[in-house]
């Protein structure tokens, strides 16, 4: 018998990033559940739990994605959080969630660049779903 | 009043009085300076005793003897040189041997004083060090605050810029790897969205380069005579296939002539800025209204819309380099974030004004003062 399908929540307002997010984590075998801020996520959380959130962290907010992450752990904290974002390579800013104060204070359990190729995405995920 | 630390170096006591009597009350001004600058004085005995001092605090000018009775004077010099501080030295000597001087030019003495000299002499060695080192710092702290602005705006910029090719390379990689089948019809929605994003990142380029003109002053300017009306009429021209599109209907309203001394292009950047803006931020069925009128040598753009409006806090930061005031209203609306903030710099130059009044969800209203006749700042 097959196990029933994983739903990856992905949260980003660059409408393209998340059609092409879509395209490639529904490839990978997983339902996929999209919100375009962080006031429509907010609000679905309310509803809906998901697998493993995918959350950009620029939207309405310069740090949407922290506080989506925060949120998310209070309601749900056993579902493992990506925080996908563009910023760390122009900017200089990093986060490395390597050490423990660090992972307590962003509430996410791995740091990703966009532009990540779909097979270290896959494997990124897979990992934190201990699939 | 700014006061600079002077650290006197002689080993005679009537030198050290002396130095400290003529400049205690001695001040140098300087037609670009705000204020008068004075000095805090400082009295060292020996070289040691110098380097000590100067080790320990920051010291500006040191009025150095080289006859000393340790260390001589160009000892102390070298180790200024070696730290590299920000610290000039004026050589005072008795014996203004050629040999001395040539020594203490290569490490980077600023001037002589031989003695025994005239407290009129001490004084115009001072006036000549202060002011080297006003325009020295000055100049240091311009290239440092230029430089950041620059720094951060490129930063941004690129952030701006990569994220559109990122989208679009990862539509062409979907393409190359076959992802949503073999046929051509299979990437029509990856195609318009391609289209839909290059043409975004065309007007955010066309935009950055108004800017970036603007800040450079590069572009050539032609300052005349020119009647706001037509250059209204012209851009709502422009911006009508648009406002059709979404459904907003734009008015003209010019109460007489008005004519302003001023770049025709730069008006229509500053008008087609605006009046795109209210048809972009407006709901279906909407009105745009741009009014132009004249009182008392200033000419008045208003541009008001019915639009979705922001509250206070988006208002206040709107004319900043790359805001974009995100939202649930606005996430469906493309813009470089760079539109307000070039109408903001032109209207500047010209000594004029800019200002919003906005609601949230009952629209938005810009007003652009100009002096009719203005004489631009000096570039």
């Amino acid at each position: 018998m097959e196990e029933k399908k994983k739903t990856i929540f992905l949260v980003d307002d660059d409408s393209d990033y998340l059609f092409q997010l879509k395209h490639h984590i529904t490839k990978f075998g997983f339902d996929v559940v999209t919100a375009d801020s962080q006031k429509e996520a907010e609000k679905m959380l309310e509803t809906f739990k998901p697998h493993l959130a995918i959350f950009d962290l620029m939207m309405e907010n310069d740090d949407s994605g922290f506080i989506l992450s925060y949120k998310m752990r209070q309601r749900y904290p056993e579902v493992p959080i990506i925080i996908a974002t563009a910023v760390a390579s122009e900017t200089g800013i990093s986060f490395d969630l390597q050490s423990e104060s660090e992972r307590r204070w962003i509430k996410a359990d791995l740091y990703l660049e966009k532009g990540i190729r779909p097979d270290q995405l896959q494997r990124e995920i897979n990992k934190l779903l201990k699939l | 009043m700014e006061k600079l630390t002077v650290l006197v170096v002689d080993d005679e006591p009537g030198i050290r009085s002396g130095v400290h009597r003529i400049l205690r009350n001695f001040t140098v001004d300087y037609p670009f300076m705000d204020e008068m600058i004075g000095f805090n004085l400082e009295l060292a005995e020996t070289g040691e005793e110098a380097v000590e001092f100067i080790k320990k605090n920051n010291t500006d000018i040191v009025l150095l003897d080289n006859k000393l009775p340790g260390i001589q004077g160009n000892d102390v010099l070298e180790f200024i040189n070696e730290q590299s501080l920000d610290t000039y030295v004026i050589m005072i000597t008795s014996h203004a041997s050629l040999e001395v001087a040539i020594r203490a030019t290569k490490n980077g003495a600023y001037d002589f004083v031989p003695k025994p000299f005239t407290p009129t002499e001490l004084k115009a060695a001072m006036e000549n060090i202060t002011r080297h080192i006003f325009l020295k710092r000055m100049t240091a702290k311009l290239n440092k605050e230029g430089k950041q602005i620059r720094f951060q705006f490129l930063s941004i910029m690129s952030h701006e810029l990569k994220t559109p090719i990122n989208a679009i390379e990862g539509y062409l990689k979907m393409m190359q790897n076959r992802e949503l089948g073999n046929k051509l019809e299979d990437y029509d929605e990856v195609i318009s969205r391609l289209k839909r994003r290059t043409e975004s990142m065309r007007n955010l380029i066309m935009d950055m380069l108004d800017f970036t003109q603007i800040e450079s002053g590069k572009k050539q300017r032609d300052l005349s005579e020119t009647d706001l009306e037509q250059v209204a009429r012209s851009a709502i021209d422009v911006m009508k296939p648009y406002a059709i599109q979404k459904d907003v209907e734009v008015k003209l309203q010019v109460s007489g002539q008005v004519k302003v001394n001023a770049d025709p292009d730069e008006l229509e950047i500053i008008l087609n800025n605006l009046i795109s803006n209210a048809i972009k931020y407006n709901t279906k069925g909407g009105k745009v209204e741009c009014s132009i009128r004249e009182s008392k040598g200033f000419a008045t753009i208003m541009v008001t819309d019915t639009g979705i409006g922001m509250n206070k806090k988006d208002q206040a930061r709107l004319f900043n380099e790359f805001v974009r005031i995100k939202n649930e209203k606005t996430k469906n609306i493309s813009g470089s974030g760079l539109g307000l903030s070039i109408v903001k710099k032109l209207v500047d130059m010209y000594n004029g004004d800019i200002n919003v009044c906005s609601k949230p969800d009952q629209g938005s209203s810009f007003t652009v003062t100009l002096p009719v006749n203005s004489n631009r700042q000096p570039e």
